[in-house]
Parts: structure tokens; sequence; C-alpha cells
């Protein structure tokens, strides 16, 4: 099963999509490239869309949360978007829906950092 | 009371998370429960295998996790028992968002989620010697009153 990323750059937005399941075996290898990532020049902010994860537990809680924590010490900003339901459930027990903005959709996730696709 | 029972070993790798919890969320199959409980089911055991492997085993491959799974009518027994280190303060390991390695970018929510999704959560420890994760659910709930 694992996990796979998509990553790709909409103007100053590195839109990540995670397949899979994300537990802790593949989230320390999602940090490596996802820090990567980040690192590419020119990128702003970041929207985060877990609609094709079919699993996450408490280790995906904690790499979601690494990444927002480092980028927002650089006063950039992460958005997720299109949780299923099960794992919208861990972001409500765990408190995060309070600290990271949730969006519908990735759409309209890029367009709140005024990214407006044709 | 029909009951049926197994019981798995396996390494302390974190490649076996996604083993153990398919390998229980099949036996458990049998009992017919929703998509929701199965979640359930996988996620309680990747939080306590992955306890087993980062706390109890602290990353050492080569230790044995086992897991004892007893279905009893509707209600479903998960034991998950390492040889590990023990934890020294279970009551503190259980609070919402403690972790005794923050460094490792761990959420602290393991057991929280534990309790939230499995009707009774007993976890005893015993430093030097290892810890037993006790978890019970009762599926169908809403089928079970209804009738």
């Amino acid at each position: 099963m694992g996990l796979t990323v998509d990553y790709e750059l909409k103007e100053t937005i590195l839109l990540a999509r995670l397949n899979g399941e994300l537990d802790h075996h593949t989230a320390s290898e999602l940090k490596e490239s996802w820090q990567l990532a980040l690192q590419q020049p020119g990128i702003k902010h970041m929207v985060l869309n877990l609609e094709s994860l079919s699993f996450m537990d408490s280790s995906g809680l904690g790499v979601i949360l690494g990444r927002y924590k480092e980028l927002k010490a650089e006063g950039r900003e992460m958005v997720v978007c299109s949780l299923t339901p099960a794992v919208d459930r861990l972001f409500q027990l765990s408190g995060l829906f309070k600290i990271i903005r949730f969006e519908e959709n990735e759409r309209y996730a890029l367009e709140t950092f005024g990214v407006v696709l044709s | 009371m029909n009951t049926n029972m197994m019981r798995f070993a396996f390494s302390s790798q974190s490649r076996n998370e996604a083993f153990a919890r398919v390998t229980v969320a099949s036996f458990v199959s049998q009992l017919d429960p929703t998509m929701d409980e199965l979640t359930e089911i996988k996620t309680v055991v990747s939080e306590a295998v992955t306890n087993s492997i980062i706390h109890g085993y602290n990353s050492d491959p080569d230790q044995m996790i086992t897991i004892i799974c007893t279905l009893s009518d509707d209600e479903v027994e998960l034991i998950i028992q390492d040889e590990g280190v023990g934890i020294p303060d279970v009551d503190e390991a259980m609070e919402p968002l403690y972790t005794s390695k923050p460094d490792l970018e761990r959420s602290g929510m393991g057991f929280t989620i534990m309790e939230n999704f499995m009707d009774h959560v007993y976890v005893h420890s015993t430093e030097g010697e290892g810890t037993t994760v006790t978890m019970n659910k009762q599926f169908n709930r809403s089928k079970a009153m209804s009738q």
C-alpha cells in the first residue's frame, strides 16, 4: 500500500497531494520529501490535499503539525483541504482544527492564496 | 457464546505497522463491522504498534510484538504486547498531547485516539519488562439496540 506524494507548483504555492496510507512508517519518508519540496525557491505558502488519503493515524498528525510549525516560523502558511470523514475526525480529536486552516476543496484553498485556476 | 481467537507476532519494524492493522481488520471482519468501526480498529492497532516500536523498543527493529485478538459474539478484545522498556508513569503517558519524544514529531495523541475509538483501554506496564495494552469494543451497537 504505502504512500505516494505528488508535488506541484501553482504560481508561488506548493500543492502536495497525498495518496495512500500515512502512518509512522510512511511519515518519515514523507517528512524528507516534503522538506525538500519546500526548499524550492519562490514558494510562499502551501496547500495540502488529503482527498486520497485512505488511512492516517497520530503519526500523520505529527508530521503535518511539524511542517505547519516550520512554515509558520518563517511567516508562511499551510492550508489543508479535502478531508475524508476519518481524517477529519482525527483532526477534530487532536484540536488541530483550532490551529490549522482547513478548506473544503483544493480549488478554493488555492483561491484563498490568490491562485485562480482556469 | 461463540469465541474465536487468533494470535500473531512480528518484528518491531515500522513496515509491519500496515501488516498488523490489515491482519487484525481482516480477522475482525467476521463480525461484519461497519466501515467506521473497521477504520477505528485499524487506527488503534496502528497506534499501539507504533508505541511499542518507538517507545517500547526505542526503534530497535529486532524485537517482537505480539497481538492477540479475541472475538466473542459482537465484541472484540485486542491485546498488544511488547517486552520493551515499559512506561514509568502510565497516567502521564495517556494524557492528551503528552509525548516523551517531541523531537520525533510525535503528536501525543496515540492513547487519546485509542480511548476515543474503543470502549475500554487498559494499559499494564512494568519498567524493564514491557507493556501490554488491552482494548475492548462492542460492534454494531445500534443494530444490537434496535433488536
